[in-house]
């Protein structure tokens, strides 16, 4: 299959939209009709033949418009990319798993070629070719972390190993479910999800971080989270949430199918091999209701998913405003039937 | 005045468990306005802290200042404010040796700017101590322009810089030394809930 890159926009007049085999591929996150939190881990080693989960950095049809994306919000606001002085070797070592894993991956999009540390780097969607010195900052036009993420779909957190905790020292995060990089650069694992409700008495920051700190070179694992965006916007900041956040009060019944979208987030993980530390692209897709609908298994279980949701998890997802509107619609896609195991359409 | 208490929170809310003497090991200490309280109960714990000790104070409208000279630290310094003092803490944690100790003492926006700068000097997280005394005033960062409001007492607030009226989360930044502050009324602008004093 040859992508076609969509020419389309994640703001203002958003114009993103799914193809129709992009909405076929999109990752639904619940395998059940009801949702709570859990740790959800499993091997990303390749998937089913044209999801998102086959490739190690999965590249679809809006690729180039959310890198266009991502410049206009790092020009508005550098401080979304940010790497602690001790995490640069950690940001070569990402650049060199992105880059090998593209142009294995999708040879006719990307390639590289190596000669030692003098390295070749052609990105054809974007129109870009670099050659470099790898470990060598001073050949790149920025920091290799900022470098290779202007390239990459998703945000991407760095997080350095030490004390037996994960501390987020690094990070591209321009797409981000309403946390704050400029922030929450410098914390550990439990301090940049302390606000995350339920879920730490439940014992899952533990239990994910003791598998975490044992995650191994060569076995990356993943797992979906989600949440819920009024409009495709990717910049969903605190720093612009007073820019964006009238949005948020304009779904009606009229307009909750078009309007309101499920938001789904495909974390990966990723032992890095010279600086220990770990790789967390978090790379977000977007299907709006309608689109979702189309799929009946899906409408029939987001339908009773978000009907049984507990109102605290509504509430720290951000769309308990939203919500009656969004089951009431959903409803009429609900007859009752049974849905089968498993995130794909039947 | 009494140690504070705070009431449970999330886990990156600051709790300060009180100062506790680690013997005549060389010493900072960092205090403002009732934090003086915490350092006068430390010396009366163990009157060796004084011996290394470098003790700085910023009085606030207190006047515990002769009391905490008649400690006789090996250096003993009063500040206005904690910009006042804050080359001289840095020298001070410039200077410091293996296994000096740092006791701070007084309000949230103290503990937290001088943790901050301790941690960024490669002070041990283990080697720093606080307590709380006196107002319970937050140090505030707004999210969208970064500014940091000082001593705010009431949820929600006016970003001293911006303009927008925030309110007071409980999630705490230790490299920043303050709480974050996000607009409150983004979703439906000109819609503000009453203003209420922050409680412990």
């Amino acid at each position: 299959m040859t992508l076609q890159f969509h020419d389309e926009t994640f703001r203002d007049d958003y114009t993103f939209h799914n193809s129709p085999e992009g909405i076929r591929r999109f990752p639904f996150p619940f395998d059940q009709d009801s949702y709570m939190y859990s740790v959800n881990l499993e091997p990303h080693a390749g998937g089913r033949a044209g999801s998102p989960f086959e490739k190690r950095f999965d590249v679809d049809e809006h690729y180039v418009a959310e890198m266009r994306d991502r410049e206009i919000t790092l020009r508005d606001d550098p401080l979304r990319c940010q790497s602690l002085p001790h995490m640069e070797l950690a940001g070569w070592d990402f650049l060199e798993l992105v880059m090998v894993s593209k142009s294995e991956d999708y040879p006719d999009l990307f390639e590289l070629h190596r000669d030692g540390d003098r390295w070749h780097w052609i990105n054809r969607p974007l129109g870009i070719e670099q050659r470099f010195t790898f470990l060598d900052a001073t050949t790149l036009p920025c920091g290799p972390l900022e470098y290779i993420t202007r390239q990459t779909q998703g945000d991407h957190a760095l997080l350095d190993q030490r004390e037996g905790n994960l501390w987020m020292d690094a990070g591209m995060i321009t797409s981000q479910a309403d946390w704050s990089l400029d922030f929450d650069i410098g914390m550990n694992f439990f301090e940049w999800h302390a606000p995350v409700p339920k879920a730490n008495e439940m014992g899952v920051f533990q239990r994910a971080l003791k598998f975490l700190l044992n995650l191994q070179q060569g076995a990356p694992t993943r797992r979906l989270n989600w949440t819920m965006t009024v409009n495709p916007r990717l910049d969903t900041s605190p720093e612009n949430y007073h820019k964006w956040g009238p949005e948020k009060r304009t779904i009606t019944p009229a307009t909750v199918g078009s309007k309101q979208y499920l938001r789904v987030e495909l974390q990966t993980l990723w032992r890095l091999p010279r600086s220990n530390a770990i790789a967390f692209p978090i790379r977000c897709y977007l299907c709006s209701l309608e689109d979702i609908v189309t799929v009946p298994k899906w409408g029939r279980r987001l339908h009773r998913v978000l009907r049984d949701l507990p109102d605290e998890l509504a509430e720290y997802k951000g769309f308990a405003v939203n919500r009656p509107v969004i089951v009431d619609y959903l409803e009429q896609f609900d007859d009752g039937a049974e849905t089968s195991p498993g995130i794909f359409p039947d | 005045m009494p140690r504070t208490h705070f009431s449970p929170s999330i886990t990156t809310r600051p709790v300060y468990p009180g100062l506790t003497s680690q013997g005549a090991t060389p010493a900072i200490l960092l205090a403002d306005g009732a934090g003086a309280e915490a350092i006068l109960d430390l010396a009366a714990q163990d009157r060796s802290v004084m011996d290394r000790a470098h003790l700085m104070f910023i009085p606030a409208g207190t006047d515990f200042g002769p009391r905490l000279a008649a400690l006789n630290p090996r250096m003993y310094r009063e500040a206005p404010s904690f910009a006042a003092c804050l080359e001289r803490f840095r020298k001070a944690l410039a200077d410091a040796h293996m296994g000096t100790q740092l006791y701070l003492a007084g309000t949230e926006g103290l503990i937290g700017q001088a943790t901050a700068e301790a941690l960024a000097a490669g002070l041990p997280a283990d080697a720093i101590q606080s307590e709380h005394r006196g107002h319970i005033a937050r140090r505030m960062q707004c999210v969208h322009c970064k500014g940091m409001t000082e001593n705010v007492t009431t949820d929600p607030f006016v970003c001293s810089h911006c303009g927008l009226t925030l309110f007071v989360r409980d999630h705490f930044s230790r490299r920043l030394g303050a709480f974050q502050g996000v607009c409150v009324d983004a979703e439906t602008p000109g819609l503000i809930p009453p203003v209420q004093e922050i409680k412990p």
